[in-house]
């Protein structure tokens, strides 16, 4: 098993770097909210009260790390598509190849893929925004990075294949994705202080909100039960059911 | 080293549903060379697809390579090769990068992998190839490298999806030898599908005759061609004498399914060639002129003809047959 998974693992990482344009094509999106939209909020998050503890940047960062997996994992789908199309799919299961492996070593390497773009945008906000962060908190901040990932990955390939079509599957991921960025607080936080109370309501009930929170606790350094343990046992539970939800299409006779 | 009975497959889509393959008995023995004949939409792909674990059958069992399909797929898939009628290789992928993963998938470690996919390259004119992106190889390359892919791990049970479809006469040819040697110096089985009928006439011990889901013949291509009473002629005639042409036939010792099409009278006698000095005399007696005449061997052609009422290529005409839900 590990063996298949390192060798799904390697083929794809050996095509994602036969063109690495795709590091910086999805991380754009991300960075050029770091760069143009960050800047405009300094001002407003010291002066206007209702906002999470910490500056702007131990705000914003961890929001736009959580919207690199998000958003990047999400749309994996569309290269499983290819790989049906062209049969490949069809190859790999009719090998003794266990369909487990096949899911985990793309979805593996989904996650490195959004912790190398991760590193990258904390680099430079480091660097060009002083985004002071303790070391332990983006730590942990990239495991979550890693696990929503999998879990975006895991479900993106199960609903590709689900579909089997290249017009529904990015029609239907943007109709669900849109909301979810929104409501999940990442460009602006929803907090009892700044949301009317419907909203923060439907906010809460919106799983990645939580997880949200929880990158923003470890980017601050607040390691306690309270900011974690929601977030964590959220997160583990998507990840747990779309792993699940993806090999179980994986392993369906007729994908 | 196949058996199944009663496969069946239904496919329902959009309130459609189709009974691509409705119950059939395959019987294959080690070492033994079978094709699997019928037009397009036959339920060819579809039965293949099932005996290879890739479609979990409607009805029916089967045993392949001595593992029951439904209760051990993973030994089912360890011991076959399998090469779809698409084939199946990444564009961005480089061929060699392909034989490898393929090898290692199968067990093999990576030198192995490598000593197989040189010798399968070597033997399927695909040497030097190893570096290029699958994307850049012609229809015809991708093709042996499709069929490479399947027998990287040596399978002793091989099923080929209309192997030769898109390669020129030389490789087809070139394969044809292959897919024997495999079974002369291997003993490997092979169940090959295909619509070509001299391909199965050439490559084949035994033939399975699919139409619309149902094996409507089976044998080696002689005792099918046989189940064909005689030699079919055909001449061609001026149109007003077509008539007058077809009594004639009709009168001749032994001849039978007699047709009239556009400007020829087609039938068939049990001997061909003594049949034909006696026709000649009787249009000339009649003074009937005659434009040209053919006189062809029994064919597979013919024979699913014979079997079904429509020529192979009627039938690929008519297209996928379909039959809506009530
Ligand atoms: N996944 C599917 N969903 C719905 N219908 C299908 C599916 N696969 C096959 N069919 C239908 O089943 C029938 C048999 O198809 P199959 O591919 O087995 O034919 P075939 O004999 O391989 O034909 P060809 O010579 O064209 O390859 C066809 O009518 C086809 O449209
Ligand atoms: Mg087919």
């Amino acid at each position: 098993m590990p063996r298949d998974v390192w060798l799904i693992f390697r083929r794809d990482l050996v095509l994602s770097l036969r063109n690495p344009a795709w590091i910086f094509i999805q991380i754009m999106q991300p960075l050029l909210y770091l760069v143009l939209f960050g800047p405009l909020m300094e001002k407003m998050v010291a002066n206007t009260p209702g906002f999470p503890p910490g500056d702007v940047w131990q705000i914003f960062t961890p929001a736009l790390i959580v919207m690199i997996a998000l958003f990047g994992s999400s749309f994996v789908g569309f290269g499983l598509l290819a790989d049906y199309r062209n049969g490949v799919i069809e190859r790999l299961r009719v090998t003794p190849v266990s369909r487990v492996a096949l899911l985990l070593g793309k979805v593996l390497l989904n996650a490195l893929q959004a912790l190398v773009q991760a590193i990258l945008l904390i680099t430079l906000a480091v660097l060009a925004f002083d985004l002071r962060a303790p070391v332990g908190g983006v730590v942990l901040g990239l495991v979550i990075v890693a696990l929503l990932s999998v879990t975006m990955a895991s479900a993106s390939y199960a609903l590709a294949l689900t579909l089997k079509s290249e017009e529904a599957f990015p029609a239907l991921l943007n109709a669900v994705l849109l909301p979810v960025l929104l409501l999940s607080g990442i460009l602006l936080p929803i907090t009892t202080g700044l949301a009317p109370s419907w909203l923060y309501t439907i906010s809460r009930i919106n799983p990645f909100t939580h997880v949200v929170e929880a990158e923003r606790a470890s980017f601050r350094g607040e390691f306690t039960m309270d900011a974690l343990f929601t977030g964590s046992v959220v997160l583990l539970a998507l990840a747990a059911l779309a792993v699940f939800w993806g090999t179980r299409t994986f392993r369906r006779e007729n994908a | 080293m196949i058996k199944a009975r009663g496969l069946a497959r239904r496919f329902s889509a959009r309130g459609r549903t189709v009974e691509a393959v409705k119950g059939v008995d395959i019987d294959v023995a080690e070492g033994e060379l079978v094709g699997f004949l019928g037009p397009n939409g036959a339920g060819k792909t579809t039965t293949l697809r099932m005996l290879t674990t890739l479609l979990r059958p409607t009805a029916g069992e089967a045993t392949v390579g001595g593992c029951d399909l439904l209760a051990d797929p993973l030994g089912v898939r360890q011991r076959i090769g399998y090469v779809a009628q698409g084939g199946g290789t990444a564009p961005e992928c480089k061929v060699g990068e392909e034989m490898e993963l393929q090898g290692r998938l199968y067990g093999l470690s990576k030198a192995e992998a490598h000593r197989r996919g040189a010798e399968l390259a070597e033997q399927l004119d695909l040497a030097g190839l190893g570096q290029r992106l699958t994307k850049t190889l012609s229809g015809g390359q991708r093709r042996r490298l499709d069929i490479a892919l399947g027998l990287i791990h040596d399978p002793k049970l091989v099923f080929f999806d209309e192997p030769t479809t898109g390669l020129d006469p030389q490789s087809r040819a070139n394969l044809w030898e292959h897919i024997r040697r495999l079974r002369a110096e291997h003993g490997v089985t092979l169940f090959l599908t295909t619509h070509y009928l001299d391909e199965a006439d050439a490559l084949c011990d035994r033939i399975l005759v699919i139409d619309s889901g149902r094996i409507v013949a089976e044998g080696s291509p002689d005792a099918l061609k046989a189940r064909v009473s005689g030699d079919g002629v055909e001449i061609g005639l001026e149109p007003d004498s077509v008539t007058a042409a077809a009594e004639v036939v009709t009168a001749l010792d032994g001849a039978h399914d007699v047709s009239v099409v556009d400007g020829t009278v087609r039938f068939r006698v049990p001997r061909g060639d003594t049949a034909m000095p006696e026709l000649l005399r009787a249009l000339d007696a009649k003074d009937i002129p005659m434009l040209s005449m053919q006189v062809h061997r029994p064919t597979l052609d013919d024979v699913f003809l014979t079997l079904t009422g429509r020529t192979l290529r009627d039938a690929e005409e008519g297209g996928e047959v379909a039959t809506d839900a009530a």
